[in-house]
């Protein structure tokens, strides 16, 4: 059984403002209650809609903008797997996977709102279950990777004591 | 060679020729957080388990965005912040000393041919005096701090040469938002840009930075310039260290070249709610504005607060239309004060705040009412920037702002040529 996918109302140029609003950030330190607010000047109560493993898509550019950590934090304590997009800025990007959040690059025209999907990293593959279709990932840099499958960069530095193999 | 000023500022950090597409491990020559996200960096930092920072002496905080405290979540924050400074000997920039894209520069952190990076996407500004310098976030910042080095991969870059002779009434803000409306808002994505050309070097430092500031805005992880006599005259003023310029190699691979004359060009408007819908002023009607502000990391300098002020100096702000200057640093403030402007702004009806990152993040200082439109100097005009998602914020320059807060409507500068 895969999860669901879920899009919101506008697909290019989300920004980390509408992923988690200053408001919101300032104010709230849990992470969990964050979460709650999760797009919420751009499509309130979005955050009620996802169940723990579904999966948030998007057109190209997503999460321009600030660099506010508290984007990638909120959206993976929300619950979302992974966020798949044509394509991401790069201080999300990087953050994502520092923090452990997955993120697929691949095209997304194919994939609609409440489609059932899987993920398969090892053969870089996004299996769309209620389409039948399989759409191909564009690769991640190791070192992101690497991230990824230990929780997060800091865990990443605490195991290898420092930048490990790319020292 | 055929190197950019990247490639080679990534070679010699790390030690080895970088080309792009690499994945380098890279000395760090500064690194800052702000109250934005400094929680987060402290966070991570002692989750790493490491007894001490690298270098203490590389790092600093700035408290910019919401600042002095507007409620007990942020005054926790700031707390948090100089505990931490306290406990490793740190240096924080506290309530009052202005936003850190002014701060890092204007204290001498910066030099030509640095490497900087720091927990704020504006960070990219030091581009304007031949640094490569971008945003990164908390946990990427924290590693920073206790290791000295960071992870980079080597990004392509797109050189944009700027020709002609900028007119009167036109400034730095309009160019930059010109080339975003051309290139959108992920135009440039994960790649650099080298701006170049004579009308770069007819501008200011100051108007410089402008420009470098917003170059995140297309998604670029820096935008940086060569270092002219003018370049060098700064860094040296403010920091001592000593400026290593980098210069591109004439046969540098670029994966574009862009080219724009702007003698032509006419004052732009960003439009609600995105940096990239940019319009000539002429094309942008007639629209009511509620609150005008002057300041932030783009267009808080000297420069934009003198641009105002003559602007601004024999007229009063519009009936029912708030204005809200705030200096972008202690030094500019002192500075404005002394020449007098500040008298100007107060004079005309305005509010003078303390320097910091005023109301451009909507935490306090100036939030909007719902439906009412803002036009502000700052660099986002996102649905929900400035504290309401209901509200509608225009982006243009000083001049922009000092003749719309005058009119009550978005006006065009022009119209005090002769002040200019």
């Amino acid at each position: 059984m895969g999860n669901h996918v879920h899009r919101l109302k506008i697909q290019n140029d989300i920004n980390t403002d509408y992923v988690i609003s200053g408001r919101y950030k300032f104010k709230i330190q849990d992470e969990k209650e964050l979460a709650k607010y999760i797009f919420e000047d751009l499509d309130p109560g979005f955050a009620k809609k996802i169940k723990a493993g579904d999966f948030l898509v998007s057109g190209d550019n997503f999460g321009c903008g600030s660099s506010r950590e508290q984007a990638p934090v909120a959206l993976k304590a929300s619950g979302i797997q992974a966020v798949l997009a044509k394509s991401f800025s790069r201080i999300f990007y990087r953050n994502a996977f520092n923090v452990g959040l997955c993120l697929i690059e691949c095209e997304t025209r194919f994939i609609d709102d409440m489609d059932e999907i899987e993920i398969d990293l090892k053969r870089n593959v996004v299996k769309n279950i209620t389409k039948g279709l399989n759409i191909e990932i564009k690769p991640v840099p190791k070192i992101m990777m690497d991230f990824l499958s230990v929780g997060g960069a800091i865990e990443y530095f605490k195991k290898e004591k420092g930048f490990g193999k790319f020292n | 060679m055929r190197q950019t000023i990247v490639e080679k500022i990534f070679s010699q950090h790390s030690g080895k020729r970088a080309k792009v597409g690499d994945i380098i491990i890279a000395d760090v020559d500064f690194c800052f957080g702000q109250d934005g996200t400094s929680a987060l960096i402290i966070d991570s930092f002692r989750k790493m388990g490491v007894e001490a920072v690298h270098d203490r002496n590389k790092f600093c905080m700035v408290i910019d965005h919401s600042s002095p405290s507007p409620n007990i979540g942020v005054s926790t924050i700031h707390s948090k912040m100089r505990t931490f400074a306290r406990e490793f000997g740190l240096k924080v920039y506290d309530v009052g000393s202005g936003v850190c894209h002014q701060i890092v520069p204007e204290n001498g952190y910066v030099t030509a041919g640095d490497l900087i990076i720091g927990a704020d996407s504006h960070t990219c500004t030091y581009g304007a005096v031949n640094a490569f310098s971008a945003g990164v976030g908390s946990t990427d910042l924290a590693i920073s701090l206790a290791t000295g080095k960071n992870w980079f991969k080597v990004p392509e870059t797109i050189k944009v040469v700027l020709k002609g002779k900028l007119g009167k009434g036109v400034y730095a803000k309009d160019i930059i938002l010109h080339i975003i409306g051309d290139m959108t808002a992920g135009g440039a994505n994960y790649r650099a840009i080298e701006f170049s050309g004579e009308v770069i070097d007819e501008l200011s430092v100051e108007s410089r930075f402008t420009i470098a500031n917003m170059a995140v805005e297309m998604g670029a992880k820096c935008g940086i310039m060569e270092a002219d006599r003018k370049t060098i005259a700064w860094v040296k003023k403010h920091s001592s260290r000593d400026p290593k310029p980098v210069e591109p190699d004439e046969d540098a691979k670029y994966i574009e070249i862009r080219e724009y004359e702007l003698s032509m060009l006419a004052p732009q408007v960003a439009k609600p709610h995105s940096v990239d819908n940019v319009s000539n002023i002429e094309d942008i009607g007639n629209t009511p504005i509620d609150q005008v502000y002057i300041g932030t990391c783009t267009n808080g300098r000297l420069e934009d607060l003198e641009i105002a002020a003559k602007i601004l100096k024999g007229n009063k702000v519009a009936p029912y239309l708030r204005l809200i200057v705030t200096p972008a640093s202690k030094w500019i403030y002192l500075d404005a004060m002394k020449k007098g402007y500040i008298d100007i702004f107060v004079d005309a009806g305005a509010i003078v705040n303390n320097p910091g990152c005023g109301p451009c993040v909507g935490t306090h200082q100036g939030v909007l009412a719902d439906g009412e439109n803002a036009l502000s100097t700052a660099n986002r005009n996102f649905k929900g920037r400035m504290g309401n998602p209901n509200a509608n914020i225009y982006l243009g320059s000083p001049a922009v702002a000092a003749a719309t807060a005058i009119a009550g409507r978005i006006a065009d500068p022009r119209e005090y040529k002769r002040k200019l």
